[in-house]
């Protein structure tokens, strides 16, 4: 027989706290993210300048993917230089980063090899990425920075690789390589100090992956006599494949944010045509101009933007998710139905 | 064994050794490259904010050189300088708004987490759902809206568009949940709710200190994100006084080279820039690697 005092208790529900408990995060999400994304949306269907304007429908979207009159080729043109910039300059760091940082994580792991100070390396290639990345751009500009007289240390070191010739045009000048002004000689940079500052996180991230390995496949394939790269080839990469698939949509969705480096890589302030990226177009569209505010087209690349990265993030999202729990969850599922036709089957009376 | 036996099994046996010592040696000086390539730009950026404008211009220099006064003295008395760069305002600043954030992040998000692990609620697996899926929504996306909604709001110009929004970090809950499920029974809870201690208090008192761990880790990674952030001040702190600039923002005003053309000066800014976080990542680095390999936050 339950008391009053306990059949109170029994009713006691928490639910009210789990609301309170979670309730300053999406007070806050909802104000400082959602509506801005809403609000995103909402400013991608009006015109363009500074206050709000009138509604034009889809009239942006039109004018960015299709152009148009003169004055809106101009903005058709530079969206799709700005995503192809994207595109080459994400391509370019993501390649020999993974082939870096995949070779640098197997070799890591391997447990035969005895190389002293491994952590002290992953500790090195592991700091580019934990330093300011403005700060990474304006060094890079000095050391690649040329003039005829100030070579910068990169032209230094290539002038004493042989590669920078000196006095060819006057005494005591180089024939710099344009590391800051070359098109594709700036791209390579920027490339290179992607690569530098993301590397050792993708490795830590591949090493964990590698560590989580069963590592009795590893000595089975050892004591059957296969060389590393079997090992490799037909254990590693087939049970790495998970979280590697995972790291290249992140690096995607991090590369659709590019921002720091291409809008800081830059000596007079304007941003390269050629390293332009969507975020510094979104960013260069919506920051107070005098008198050029293109905030509907923002608003409009932004929402484009948001359309790539989600489906992105669900393809992301869909690989990571916990394939056991769903297996079971959909055992689970079946017992119960077949529970339920069975108890059809003899009348509704369970067995 | 017999003596043929043994000199042909001694054979490979030596053979595969010598293989692993090659192997070894060859990826030894492998890494000391890539070392090497990776501590360079530091190197050079350290030396050469010793030197002088010319010394630069003249060569390379793996010796510090001996005009580092004059470069501090340059750094922060010159007239170029004043108008864009102090690196003590910058320190006070990004200090200010990155401790607060962080704060703010690894508090409300422990908050959430717990909220969400400990309760059942109607909404508790939806909201969950919820978390995960805007995790991947980048700033980028939702900043023209921002911008136009915070002008609207008076806040552009304002620390707090910059502070305030770190209370919601999806990524963050999303670390801390996975800890409390691993490391966080719920018979502790209950424990605490029959001795009588309120539902906020055993949140403070017990759950927190057990969380220590993940939210060592978390701050870590809060803090870093928050001091390197360029972007979101960039475009908040529009006409604002270089005075109340972040230390991102004021390096980045040394890129243009018609203005600052002292090179020896322009070095030693960008190093008192990178120092700071240099040194913590040294004194934390264990932390650090340590919880990149937990899962990893990717900016």
């Amino acid at each position: 027989m339950a008391s009053g005092a306990q059949r109170r208790i029994k009713s006691i529900s928490y639910a009210k706290y789990g609301y309170i408990f979670i309730l300053p995060f999406f007070l806050v999400y909802f104000f400082f993210q959602l509506w801005p994304l809403i609000n995103t949306f909402i400013v991608s269907f009006h015109g363009n300048g500074k206050n709000v304007e009138d509604w034009v429908g889809l009239q942006n979207y039109k004018d960015i993917l299709f152009g148009g009159s003169r004055k809106v080729r101009v903005i058709h043109e530079s969206f799709f230089t700005c995503l192809k910039n994207t595109v080459i300059l994400w391509v370019g760091n993501f390649i020999p980063q993974l082939a870096l940082s995949l070779s640098l994580a197997v070799w890591f792991t391997e447990a035969q090899l005895k190389i002293p100070g491994k952590g002290f390396f992953k500790v090195v290639m592991y700091l580019p990425n934990i330093i300011t990345a403005a700060s990474v751009a304006v060094l890079f500009l000095q050391l690649c920075g040329q003039s005829e007289t100030n070579p910068g240390a990169v032209n230094l070191i290539l002038y004493k690789l042989g590669i920078v010739k000196r006095g060819i045009i006057g005494k005591g000048l180089y024939s710099t390589v344009p590391l800051v002004e070359g098109v594709w000689q700036s791209r390579i940079v920027v490339m290179f100090i992607q690569t530098w500052m993301w590397f050792g996180n993708t490795m830590i991230m591949l090493m964990s992956g590698i560590q989580g390995i069963n590592p009795s496949l590893f000595e089975a394939a050892s004591i059957d006599g296969a060389s590393s790269g079997q090992v490799f080839r037909k254990i590693t990469l087939p049970l790495l494949t998970p979280i590697m698939a995972y790291t290249l949509i992140t690096s995607m969705i991090g590369g659709l944010q590019m921002f720091d480096i291409p809008f800081l890589y830059t000596k007079t302030g304007n941003v390269k045509d050629h390293l332009k990226t969507m975020a510094v177009m979104i960013f260069q569209y919506f920051h107070a101009q005098a008198n050029e505010n293109k905030i509907g087209y923002a608003g409009a690349v932004s929402v484009m933007l948001f359309f790539i990265t989600l489906a992105l993030g669900l393809i992301a999202f869909y690989m990571t998710r916990d394939k056991d729990e769903i297996a079971k969850k959909k055992q689970r599922k079946k017992i119960a139905q077949q529970a339920k036709r069975e108890s059809k089957q003899f009348g509704g009376i369970s067995l | 064994m017999s003596k043929k036996m043994k000199s042909v099994y001694g054979d490979v046996k030596e053979n595969y050794s010598f293989k692993i010592k090659l192997k070894s040696t060859i990826l030894f000086i492998w890494f000391l490259i890539l070392t090497i390539i990776c501590l360079l730009p530091i190197y050079i950026l350290i030396i050469n904010a010793t030197r002088s404008h010319t010394e630069i211009a003249n060569g390379l220099s793996f010796i510090p050189g001996g005009n580092l006064g004059q470069n501090f003295k340059r750094v922060f008395t010159s007239p170029e300088y004043k108008i864009a760069y102090n690196a003590l305002h910058g320190y006070k600043n990004s200090l200010f708004i990155t401790c607060c954030s962080t704060f703010l992040t690894v508090f409300f998000s422990a908050l959430t987490a717990y909220g969400i692990h400990v309760y059942d609620f109607k909404l508790k697996e939806i909201s969950y759902s919820v978390i995960l899926l805007v995790m991947m929504v980048p700033m980028q996306v939702t900043s023209a809206g921002f911008v136009s909604f915070m002008s609207d709001l008076k806040l552009t110009n304002t620390y707090w568009p910059l502070i305030l929004p770190s209370i919601a970090a999806p990524a963050v809950v999303y670390f801390m949940r996975s800890y409390m499920k691993s490391s966080f029974p719920l018979d502790i809870v209950e424990a605490a709710r029959i001795d009588g201690c309120g539902e906020f208090r055993t949140f403070l008192s017990i759950a927190i200190p057990m969380m220590k761990p993940a939210i060592a880790v978390q701050a870590i990674f809060a803090f870093i994100a928050s001091w390197n952030n360029f972007y979101t001040p960039n475009m908040i702190l529009i006409s604002v006084d270089m005075k109340k600039k972040t230390l991102p923002m004021m390096v980045s005003a040394l890129q243009s080279s018609d203005k600052f053309n002292d090179y020896g000066a322009i070095y030693l800014a960008i190093a008192l820039s990178i120092i700071p976080i240099i040194i913590a990542y040294v004194l934390l680095s264990r932390f650090i690697i340590a919880g990149v390999a937990l899962g990893g936050v990717k900016e």
